[in-house]
């Protein structure tokens, strides 16, 4: 169908009043919210994480795009709802405590939502108590933690301690990236995976859900 | 003391400190804390690092206050000390600044993007960085060091904000990595952009700091000379780091580092200095690579 690709191109070139457009007009002619979503957004939006892993996109054209994105997906959202969630699943995501720099953590929480993740962003500065609760209280499938400093990578390994501490850990996956941090690093303490940047993020989760 | 500043740059090369945040890491500072708020709590550890500085031979220090704008420093509930821990990080290095020496007050990026694409508006930028600058000079910078930027724009107003409200020379500097394009910071700027923009907005001096090593920080200022008729400056970082045991380890050590500097000294810099990881050590023999071009 014409109206997914022309949604995706508008998502594509970052143009939020045409994403909202389309995909008013889609809904307006019938169309199932969820192909929306899928048929759509979700190929618009892997198309930017693409472009920005390739270098043909950096920082402000991804965030013109995600806002383009947000236009079609919080139309679309509150209708999904109604019908009944079918996320892929459901991830706790935040920066590691102390760090108080979350562009990237942004991007991945974007690029997961986009895919049609069920994303619980919880902000930056976040304590391993506040992961454990959330994770446990929404019954996340995924904790994602990023620090940009090396001085901040502690407060991941003090969450997988959390998670351990309140008996939840094999109930979550736990994700790590962020510019210092490494698969090394995810090894130490005991991550289940690492993820270089949004798109690799993006591939992470699947795979630990199983969904490849 | 400022006029003193840019006629040294004519006929020598100086040598600007190297970190501050790592070292002060290594002196008790946790992930958690505002660097900024130790100008007040811990001043005899901020001047450790500056005396040290001093002492490795370097001419110029720039102050702990790179994150010492509004924006920043409300995260840490601080939005309302702006003005004194910037007065109180120029004071400090002030205070241990050897006659013939400079005192540099740094000013970081707020973080936050502009509008359109972000939410923070141009005069509302004007005004944070308004606050820090007029702080900084009034608590003795010789110079005003606007570094690490990665928008272009956010840098110009940044200049145009010292330029209109201190007399004192302006250095700004960018921070760059090496992708499929080449130099871009992570708005996707290339040097040359930068170079022309930042010389418009009316810098005395242009570069690029926090970057991975000298071979990068040469690449830069290769592109950047050309289109710039201002002294130019570079600040690599000892590598990248990583937290090998708990401890933050940098690829660079001292003497690696020196090796991998002489070749940034190539295209003449006018000044030269350390980023995140370096330290006096580091600067030490920085400065005896430099001693042996301006002699």
């Amino acid at each position: 169908m014409g109206s997914f690709e022309e949604i995706a191109r508008a998502l594509i070139v970052g143009n939020h009043v045409r994403v909202r457009e389309l995909t008013e007009i889609a809904l307006k002619e019938g169309t199932d919210p969820q192909e929306i979503i899928y048929k759509g957004l979700i190929p618009g939006i892997n198309v930017v994480g693409e472009k920005f892993r390739n270098n043909e996109y950096y920082v402000p054209q991804v965030l013109l795009a995600a806002r383009a994105m947000y236009a079609g997906m919080d139309l679309v959202r509150p209708l999904i709802a109604k019908l009944g969630a079918r996320y892929l699943g459901r991830v706790v995501i935040g920066t590691a405590q102390g760090d108080l720099h979350d562009i990237g953590k942004n991007l991945v929480a974007m690029m997961l939502e986009g895919t049609g993740f069920e994303v619980i962003n919880l902000g930056s500065d976040v304590s391993p108590e506040r992961f454990t609760e959330e994770a446990r209280d929404k019954k996340a499938q995924i904790v994602g933690i990023s620090a940009l400093m090396t001085t901040t990578m502690p407060g991941m390994a003090r969450t997988v301690e959390a998670l351990k501490a309140a008996g939840i850990r094999d109930q979550v996956k736990v994700m790590i990236g962020g510019a210092p941090v490494t698969q090394l690093y995810a090894d130490e303490i005991g991550a289940d995976g690492y993820a270089r940047d949004a798109t690799a993020a993006v591939a992470k989760a699947k795979e630990l859900l199983s969904l490849v | 003391m400022a006029e003193g500043f840019l006629e040294r740059l004519k006929s020598e090369v100086l040598v600007c400190d190297g970190a501050m945040g790592t070292m002060l890491q290594a002196r008790g500072l946790t992930g958690g804390a505002c660097p900024e708020l130790w100008n007040k709590n811990h001043p005899e550890r901020v001047q450790e690092v500056h005396r040290a500085y001093f002492a490795a031979g370097c001419n110029m220090v720039e102050t702990n206050t790179f994150g010492g704008n509004r924006l920043k420093l409300k995260g840490y509930g601080l939005e309302k000390d702006v003005a004194d821990l910037n007065y109180l990080g120029a004071r400090l290095a002030r205070e241990v600044c050897p006659p013939g020496c400079f005192v540099c007050g740094s000013v970081g990026p707020t973080g936050h993007f502009l509008e359109p694409l972000g939410d923070v508006s141009r005069e509302e930028i004007y005004d944070v960085f308004k606050e820090q600058i007029l702080a900084l000079a009034e608590g003795g910078a010789d110079v005003i060091c606007i570094e690490t930027m990665m928008d272009t724009e956010e840098a110009a107003i940044a200049v145009r904000v010292a330029k209109e409200n201190t007399d004192l020379p302006v250095i700004a500097t960018m921070t760059f990595e090496l992708d499929r394009n080449g130099y871009r910071t992570m708005m996707g700027i290339d040097p040359v952009t930068a170079a022309r923009r930042l010389t418009e907005a009316g810098a005395d001096v242009i570069g690029c700091n926090c970057v991975n090593g000298p071979e990068i920080a040469l690449g830069v200022l290769q592109e950047m000379k050309p289109v710039t008729d201002r002294y130019l400056m570079a600040q690599p970082n000892a590598g990248l780091p990583q937290l090998i045991k708990g401890e933050t380890v940098f690829e660079l050590g001292p003497e690696v580092y020196a090796q991998k500097y002489p070749v940034l000294l190539e295209v003449r810099p006018h000044i030269v200095g350390g980023c995140c990881g370096t330290t006096p050590e580091h600067l030490a023999f920085v400065v005896k690579l430099v001693k042996g071009i301006n002699s």
